[in-house]
C-alpha cells in the first residue's frame, strides 16, 4: 500500500474522529452479545484511548502490529482484556471491542476513496488484516487471564482441600474429599507426614467419606500413603468406607486387608482412642442435669 | 582406611545412628559389621536412627531390608526411627519393601517397641506395625 494512502487513510482518522467514535460506540452497545459487566462510561474512555493509540500508532505508516509503534496499542488492550476478563466480560464481547471498529472505519474510508476502486479494495484489505490482527491479540490476552485464574483456583482448591487435624494427643486425620489423584495424593501424603512429625502423633485417620469413588488407581494411593505413614512409624486407619465403596473395592479385588479399615470415623477415633491408651467414659449423672 | 558407622551396644540391644552421608560401601560396611555385633553380643534388638539422613535410593532401601532380614535369621528385631516426611514419600515411590522392618517415630518410641518386642509382647504393640506389602 502506498504512502498517500495511508496519509488519506490518518486524515480520514483525524478528520471524522468523532462521528467514527460515535458509531462505534453505537455498534457496541447495540452488540446482541453485550452483557451488562462493563458500563457504559467505561466502554465510552476505553474507545477513546484505543483510537487515540491507534490514531497515533498508524501515523507512520507502519501497519505491523507486532513492532515497537503499536507497543502503546498492545499495552492498552492487555489490560482492557485482563479487566473484562476478571469482570467476566463474555468471550464475544471481548472480541468485538475491537472487530465493531470496522463497520464505521470502514464506511470512512470507501466514502472518501471512492473514485478508485482497486484502492478502495487494497485499503480495506490492509485496514481489515490490521483490525483482525489486533481483534485476535485482544482475544489471546483475554484468554490468558481466564487461565491464570483457574490455575489460581485450581492451586487454592488443592491447599483448601488437604487440612490435617489433629484429633488428640497422638491422634491426627485427613477428611478426604474430592477425587484422589496423583497429584491430590502427594499434597495429602506431604501434609500428613509433616503433622505426623509436628504433632508426634501414633496414629492417623484417613477418611474417605468425602471421595466419590474409589478405583484401583484411588486405592493404590491410599495404600501408598498408609505405607509412607508405617515408614515414619505410625499407624494408618482408614474411616469412611460407604456401603457402596466397599463393594467396589471387593469387586476390584483390592487387597487392603492388612490396612485397618473403620465404617465411620466415629469408630476410627474408639479405635484410635484405644490404641493410645485413652478411654471415653459417659458421665450419666451430668447428663441428667441437663 | 575405610570410614565405619558407630555401633554401640546398650544392653540387649544395638543402638545405630546414621549421621553421616550413607553412601553404598557405608551401608554394606554397616550391614556386615551389624551382622557380625549381633552374633559377638547375641543381641535381641537393634535400632537404626535415620533423623539425619536426607536422601535414600533403591540400594540404600534394599539394604535396609536386608539388614532386617539377616537380624531376623540371628533372632533379633530391627527398629527403624526417624524417618524424614520426604524419605517415606521416596522409599514408597520407588516401591522398596521394607517387610520385616518395624519403624518409630522417635527414638524413644523405637527403644519402647524394641523392649516390647523382645519381650515377646508384640500382640500389645499398637504402633509401629510391620510395614504392609504392597
Amino acid at each position: 500500500m502506498t504512502n498517500d494512502t495511508i496519509n488519506s487513510v490518518t486524515s480520514i482518522l483525524r478528520t471524522a474522529h468523532k462521528e467514527v467514535l460515535n458509531e462505534w460506540i453505537e455498534q457496541l452497545l447495540k452488540d446482541p452479545n453485550r452483557t451488562q459487566a462493563v458500563p457504559e462510561s467505561s466502554l465510552r474512555t476505553s474507545t477513546r484511548e484505543f483510537y487515540d493509540l491507534f490514531q497515533e500508532a498508524s501515523k507512520n505508516g507502519n501497519l505491523e502490529v507486532s513492532s515497537s509503534d503499536w507497543d502503546p496499542v498492545r499495552n492498552m488492550l492487555t489490560e482492557l482484556s485482563a479487566g473484562r476478563a476478571m469482570q467476566g466480560s463474555t468471550p464475544s464481547e471481548t472480541a468485538n471491542f475491537i472487530f465493531s471498529l470496522k463497520q464505521p472505519l470502514f464506511t470512512r474510508i470507501t466514502k472518501e476513496l471512492g473514485n478508485s476502486s482497486t484502492q478502495v479494495a487494497a485499503t480495506l484489505l490492509e485496514f481489515s488484516k490490521l483490525i483482525d490482527t489486533l481483534g485476535l491479540y485482544t482475544f489471546e490476552s483475554f484468554q490468558k487471564t481466564r487461565e491464570a485464574v483457574i490455575r489460581r483456583q485450581q492451586k487454592d482448591m488443592l491447599e483448601m482441600s488437604t487440612p490435617v487435624i489433629k484429633l488428640w494427643e497422638g491422634v491426627v486425620a485427613v477428611p478426604l474429599i474430592g477425587t484422589l489423584d496423583s497429584a491430590r495424593t502427594q499434597i495429602v501424603m506431604e501434609s500428613l507426614l509433616q503433622a505426623i512429625v509436628e504433632t508426634s502423633s501414633r496414629i492417623a485417620i484417613l477418611d474417605i467419606t468425602g471421595v466419590p469413588t474409589v478405583d484401583t488407581q484411588t486405592a493404590q494411593h491410599l495404600i501408598k500413603t498408609v505405607s509412607a505413614t508405617r515408614l515414619m512409624g505410625a499407624d494408618c486407619i482408614i474411616s469412611g468406607i460407604r456401603p457402596q465403596i466397599a463393594q467396589t473395592i471387593v469387586h476390584l479385588g483390592i487387597d487392603i486387608y492388612d490396612i485397618p479399615t473403620k465404617a465411620t470415623m466415629s469408630d476410627a477415633i474408639k479405635e484410635a482412642m484405644e490404641r493410645t491408651g485413652f478411654k471415653i467414659i459417659r458421665d450419666f449423672a451430668s447428663e441428667k442435669d441437663r | 582406611m575405610v570410614e565405619r558407622i558407630p555401633i554401640l551396644k546398650i544392653g540387649d540391644t544395638l543402638l545405630v545412628t546414621i549421621q553421616v552421608d550413607f553412601h553404598d560401601r557405608l551401608a554394606l560396611a554397616l550391614q556386615e559389621d551389624l551382622t557380625d555385633k549381633i552374633v559377638a553380643h547375641s543381641s535381641k534388638g537393634v535400632l537404626i536412627d535415620i533423623s539425619a539422613l536426607e536422601m535414600v535410593d533403591s540400594f540404600m532401601g534394599r539394604v535396609l531390608g536386608n539388614i532386617a532380614k539377616t537380624s531376623r535369621l540371628l533372632d533379633c528385631h530391627t527398629v527403624l526411627v526417624g524417618m524424614q516426611p520426604a524419605i517415606a514419600i521416596t522409599i514408597t515411590e520407588l516401591g522398596i519393601s521394607l517387610q520385616g522392618i518395624h519403624t518409630a517415630l522417635t527414638a524413644e518410641n523405637g527403644m519402647q517397641l524394641l523392649n516390647d518386642l523382645i519381650k515377646n509382647k508384640s500382640q500389645k504393640v499398637t504402633y509401629g506395625r510391620k510395614i504392609a506389602r504392597r
